[in-house]
């Protein structure tokens, strides 16, 4: 699944940007540079980011600019980061939080 | 360490142009954003001004970008400020990458979506309206195919058209459950109210017709009549007697359970429906993102019109703090342009305090405010009716509180 928006009858088109490759939960995908992860995740049509520390149920995206901390991630298994505000690079290691199941808290 | 003359949060429409107005004053300015470009919400922004021309928010951001940086501005991005303390020379403030100070500061943050959540909103796939906005507009990305918009607003109506030019089929706008303890969304009336008082300057022809003909019928006659299909703007339903009861769907969102609703908002039995989606959008309303203010002494007010709680500020924008400015929607929500222009004001004042040069400044500060004003009489986009009366008290209730002789009077 690609959701590229390429071509916009008034933002014109936008096909030169750099390709870089990112890991997420060890599995590479395709990303532009000026992506954030959580735009590049989505245009592969990955919506689930993490899961919820209590409920395990998935977690996604909700506003998309800094304000809900729905969409934490764990980039380079250290800092914990929103997805949202952070622009992807080439080799990024991205992993997704997951639920508090016994043994893992 | 370098102590700033004026430190800016937020590199909006209000942020970039306090800092285009004070370092051409001849001031040192930085300003700190959390978001990886520059440009704040006008980054998102497409719609078409009566001229029939579009209010591009990325080609303004960067024009206004790049005149800051001519300007000799310090522009950093992706750092997040977290805390404020005051000192002896100003401001101590704390962000992710470190302390900065600074003599004056200025939160210029914003505003921020109000959710409505309604069962299953947290699944992957539901997200706010300008989420999908910023997805499509600034990210190139669409969310999915289709989609269906929960709220019907100025906002969720002006992004459905933008969804649209980026290739998504928006099935239809409907509202979240006017009953539900969860919202307080209103009833169809309600919405059919606050659509009409708000379409005389709306973002399509039909509404501003919409916006013509309630100047002679009542929102409840209008709902009343109001199709239970909807009305087609730009070949997207708008229902507003259909409310969205569930969001289904488990790791993906797959579509909203709907029910037909009367004009009071009770719902009508046996009309439920699902109308599959592969994204589910929010739309609550908007209001101002004044959480750093609130961690400072300066005094806060609930006004309605203006979106929820604001820092009580002057007209020039100085809040009861010391060395502690207000400009944009954290003032208040209002569209890209009166953000602009408060941001000028909040600029020249800021200036005049350090240069102390108050003749010459008056008069730049006089002629900004008339911007303001214009702006706000002119805007394509309003949020709440009564905005300039809301205002008006605002100032007016500082001005009692804190320039006066007398004890405090409350006005509102
Ligand atoms: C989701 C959304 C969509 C909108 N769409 C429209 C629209 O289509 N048309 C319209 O006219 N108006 C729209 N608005 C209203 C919009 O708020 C104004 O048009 C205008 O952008 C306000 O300008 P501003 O400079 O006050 O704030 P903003 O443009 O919001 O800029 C504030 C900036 O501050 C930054 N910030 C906030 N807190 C921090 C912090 N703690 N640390 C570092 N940086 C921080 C943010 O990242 C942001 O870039 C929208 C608002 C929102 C929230
Ligand atoms: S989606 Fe809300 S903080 Fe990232």
């Amino acid at each position: 699944m690609r959701m590229r928006v390429d071509h916009h009858p008034v933002l014109g088109k936008q096909t030169d940007r750099k390709q870089v490759t990112i890991f997420f939960n060890g599995k590479p995908y395709d990303a532009y540079e000026g992506d954030t992860i959580a735009s590049a995740m989505m245009a592969q049509g990955v919506y689930a980011l993490r899961q919820h520390e209590v409920s395990g149920n998935a977690r996604g995206v909700y506003c998309n600019i800094g304000h809900c901390y729905e969409c934490r991630v764990k980039v380079e298994d250290r800092k914990v980061v929103r997805a949202c505000l952070t622009t992807v690079y080439h080799g990024m290691e991205i992993d997704s939080l997951s639920g508090f199941s016994e043994g893992n808290e | 360490m370098k102590v700033w003359n004026l430190l800016i949060v937020g590199a909006g429409p209000a942020g970039l142009n306090a800092a285009i107005a004070a370092a051409g004053e001849g001031l040192k300015v930085k300003i700190i954003d959390e978001f990886n470009r520059i440009g704040g919400r006008l980054l998102g922004q497409l719609h078409q001004e009566p001229n029939g021309e579009w209010w591009n928010g990325i080609d303004v951001a960067n024009r206004l970008h790049e005149k800051a940086i001519t300007l000799g501005v310090k522009i950093e991005s992706g750092v997040s400020v977290y805390d404020l303390e005051q000192s002896e020379f100003g401001w101590k403030v704390y962000t992710s990458e470190g302390m900065e100070k600074t003599e004056k500061l200025l939160l210029a943050t914003g505003a921020t979506e109000v959710p409505t959540p309604i069962p299953g909103w947290t699944i992957p796939g539901v997200m706010s309206i300008g989420a999908a906005q910023v997805m499509g507009n600034v990210h190139r990305v669409k969310p999915g195919n289709t989609c269906v918009i929960i709220g019907a607003n100025v906002l969720s109506i002006a992004i459905a058209n933008e969804l649209r030019l980026c290739g998504v089929e928006v099935k239809e706008i409907v509202i979240s459950q006017p009953n539900s303890s969860l919202t307080h969304s209103g009833t169809p009336e309600k919405v059919m109210e606050s659509l009409l008082q708000l379409t005389h300057l709306a973002p399509s022809v039909l509404l501003r017709q919409a916006g013509r003909v309630a100047k002679y019928i009542h929102p409840s006659l209008a709902v009343k009549f109001y199709p239970k299909n909807g009305m087609n703007i730009l070949d997207i339903p708008i229902k507003i007697k259909t409310a969205a009861t569930e969001i289904i769907g488990d790791k993906k969102v797959k579509g909203v359970k709907t029910v037909n609703i009367r004009s009071n908002g009770e719902i009508i039995p046996n009309t439920e429906r699902i109308t599959e989606a592969d994204f589910v959008c929010i739309a609550g309303g908007l209001a101002p993102l004044p959480e750093l203010a609130a961690l400072t002494s300066c005094e806060f007010k609930f006004v309605h019109e203006l979106g929820g709680h604001i820092p009580l500020h002057s007209e020039r924008m100085e809040t009861n703090e010391p060395n502690l400015f207000v400009a944009g929607n954290i003032t208040g929500v209002e569209s890209a342009k009166v953000a602009m222009a408060q941001g000028t004001v909040a600029g020249l004042t800021i200036a005049s305090e350090i240069k102390g040069n108050k003749k010459h400044s008056d008069s730049a500060i006089e002629e900004a405010l008339l911007t303001v004003r214009k702006e706000r009489e002119e805007a394509l986009i309003q949020f709440q009716p009564n905005i300039a009366r809301a205002r008006e008290l605002i100032y007016q209730q500082f001005e009692l509180d804190w320039k006066a002789e007398s004890p405090k009077r409350s006005i509102s």
